[in-house]
């Protein structure tokens, strides 16, 4: 196809060109939108880091021992750099929803572990339940949380852990 | 001549675009510097909000609401113009993209291009993320978490950059990083890539035509105003947003989170990066042989290294002792095999030898000067008729043989480039009524400036230009893609009969 000398009809072709290519950057630039959750729908997320304990407890040498190191190395206890897996269950209204074992990570398996879960659930009532047990010189769970929690549709039920507070629901504010 | 489905799509865009724009502002001949051009409007534009915008999780969303509404016209529309070129930018990328694979324009010696090209694409999407994520509204909290579950699945992050998106988990100084990487860290990486990719090409042009850019920037303006640019609610990082109108050029990999774990998106996007990557290797072309330098026959007067597309000739002193202060050097590596070089180096001149072998200054092994000499020679002696036409034409435009009949003739080119002028003199004194010269469709050589370098020399606005003693009458034109086969059969009719008439006025002038 050859150019065209009629330069009305050349320009109103290329209005025409850039009307289309304007429309398809519009469009696509903000359509088709995406629906992220349902109308009865909220998340549930639980984010936290936390380091298990040590696998063995510090033992205090003996006289004897620190003896044998040298006067700069004498540090009165020995502490294994190795931690425990934290151990994770949550359960809402009595169905488990997350349930892992994270062993920490690390060259020696020293370091602290990231917990991250988030799922839709339905918005409304809830009964929660965590459990966690950090530390392998416990039988069963040494942490254990459990409420009534309620959540509007749209609405993140974030679930935290802390030392000092065990688990916490984080406020939501909106 | 079988042309794949692609390439057929591809000439039909394209010449439906000429019909519209002419081929001096056809938009697929320039969308590299169109892309340019996006980028300075976004550039300015981004300066502009830059100044009033405020940077921090307070701050952020509703210095953007201000600068939307409050001043509408002036900040609206510039951030209306930022978006939509930013957009505009994908579509010119992503074209230009299915221009050179179309076209074949990728492989062999182009796979440097090539390979260098894809990671801009995604330089330039990733640049588009962090400017969404400053706007801090639900689609930038849609953005964060999206990406932070990204980050995640890499080992090196391991959960910890998600926990920063819950409530209460997200800081300035990490807005201010966004912000950091957004203005500078990413614009300045893309420069360094966009070198990259155009590093192996000479004469590199940067700006599109005049009245393509005032196009463009008219219909962008007029978009900004028609349909202003604006934010979703401020993000709030206790609540999962429900709806969001997410700009499809730049986030289309986040929905995918909602179905797929963040892995399996990156083994998407990884995978089909590396598998358009190895696009080259996967369907390869053998480039012919290189250009071959005749120092005995080369003056060193860089006609060929200024000619050159590709940066594949270089000068430096003389080393072989002759009177000349430089020679050439071909780079093999760089070389397309073209033969433009060839067409460009006053050497070439067939008239320079009449009887013995002819040899130039750089030649093409494939096809040497001495060669083409040869076979126009033979093609004007095969015709009987009264008027005998030859037709020279490249590899990549019309084929030439197709338009042989008892009165014409073709002689194939590597690239119209490579046709010294003083061979169509030397056909038309030889014998030939009329000479044809066929090449890629105008402005769009396979090899870049094949076509234009020969208008310009029959012009007479670039040496070797053809001698003003070649009767102009004589010589056509025609830059042709294989579609183009019944518009350039009906040029080579009127042709015929200009040159028939031509013999009649001839024949009058002899007979008085």
């Amino acid at each position: 196809m050859a150019d065209i000398d009629n330069r009305p009809l050349r320009f109103l072709l290329q209005a025409f060109n850039y009307s289309l290519f304007m429309g398809l950057i519009w469009f696509f630039s903000n359509s088709p939108s995406v629906s992220l959750i349902g109308e009865n729908e909220a998340r549930i997320t639980i984010a936290f880091a936390h380091a298990g304990q040590l696998r063995e407890p510090c033992r205090m040498l003996s006289q004897e021992e620190l003896n044998k190191l040298a006067p700069n190395m004498r540090k009165i206890d020995d502490c294994p750099r190795e931690r425990s897996p934290v151990v994770i269950e949550a359960k809402l209204d009595g169905k488990s929803v997350y349930s892992a074992s994270l062993p920490p990570p690390g060259l020696f398996g020293d370091g602290g572990v990231d917990v991250f879960y988030s799922a839709k659930i339905p918005a409304g009532q809830h009964q929660l339940d965590m459990k966690m047990n950090d530390s392998v010189r416990v039988e069963g769970f040494n942490h254990q949380f459990a409420r009534q929690v309620t959540v509007e549709p749209a609405q993140i039920l974030l679930i935290a852990f802390d030392s000092k507070s065990g688990f916490v629901i984080r406020p939501v504010i909106k | 001549m079988i042309i794949n489905p692609l390439k057929r799509v591809y000439l039909a865009l394209e010449s439906w675009f000429n019909l519209s724009f002419g081929s001096e502002w056809n938009p697929l001949y320039h969308l590299g510097t169109l892309s340019f051009f996006l980028f300075w409007i976004i550039l300015v534009s981004g300066i502009y909000l830059f100044v009033p915008f405020h940077g921090s999780l307070e701050g952020a969303h509703a210095s953007v609401e201000a600068i939307t509404y409050q001043q509408w016209y002036a900040g609206g529309v510039m951030r209306s113009l930022h978006r939509y070129a930013s957009d505009a930018v994908i579509v010119t990328v992503l074209l230009h993209m299915f221009k050179e694979f179309a076209s074949g324009r990728y492989r062999g010696f182009r796979w440097f291009s090539w390979v260098t090209g894809i990671p801009n694409l995604w330089m330039i999407v990733t640049i588009g993320i962090t400017g969404y994520w400053l706007v801090w509204d639900e689609m930038a909290q849609f953005i964060a978490v999206g990406s932070a579950q990204l980050m995640d699945a890499l080992p090196i992050f391991s959960g910890a950059m998600t926990r920063n998106f819950v409530s209460g988990g997200m800081t300035d100084r990490f807005f201010i990083l966004i912000e950091f990487l957004h203005l500078l860290g990413q614009p300045m990486l893309l420069m360094f890539m966009l070198w990259l990719h155009v590093k192996r090409l000479s004469n590199v042009n940067i700006n599109p035509p005049r009245g393509l850019a005032i196009g463009t920037f008219v219909a962008l303006l007029a978009l900004s105003l028609a349909a202003p640019a604006t934010s979703h609610a401020p993000a709030n990082l206790g609540w999962v947003p429900s709806e969001i109108h997410i700009d499809w050029f730049y986030l289309n990999v986040y929905p995918l989170l909602e179905i797929w774990p963040a892995g399996q998106v990156w083994i998407l996007t990884i995978g089909l990066t590396l598998l358009l990557m190895m696009v080259p290797w996967i369907l390869p072309k053998k480039d012919g042989p290189k250009a071959v330098v005749d120092l005995e026959h080369c003056n060193g007067c860089g006609i060929c290294f200024e000619d050159c597309p590709f940066d594949a000739i270089t000068l430096r002193a003389r080393t072989d002792g002759a009177r000349y202060d430089h020679e050439v050097v071909v780079d093999p590596a760089l070389c397309a095999a073209c033969g433009i070089c060839a067409g460009s180096c006053p050497a070439s001149n067939p008239f320079r030898t009449p009887r013995g072998e002819l040899k130039t200054g750089i030649d093409m092994p494939q096809l040497r000067v001495d060669e083409l000499r040869r076979i126009t020679r033979e093609v004007i002696e095969q015709m009987s008729t009264d008027v005998k036409i030859v037709v020279f034409g490249c590899e990549h435009g019309i084929d030439v043989l197709g338009l042989e009949s008892d009165d014409t003739r073709g002689v194939k080119l590597i690239c119209s480039g490579m046709l010294p002028p003083t061979l169509v003199e030397y056909a038309l004194k030889y014998g030939a009524d009329g000479v044809m010269v066929t090449g890629c469709r105008q402005n769009d050589c396979y090899y870049r400036f094949g076509n234009r370098w020969t208008k310009l020399r029959f012009d007479g606005e670039r040496k070797p230009s053809l001698r003003a003693r070649a009767e102009r009458e004589r010589i056509i034109m025609h830059g042709a893609a294989e579609p183009d086969a019944p518009a350039i059969k009906k040029d080579l009719i009127a042709f015929r009969e200009r040159l028939c008439k031509l013999r009649e006025l001839a024949r009058v002038e002899a007979g008085k």
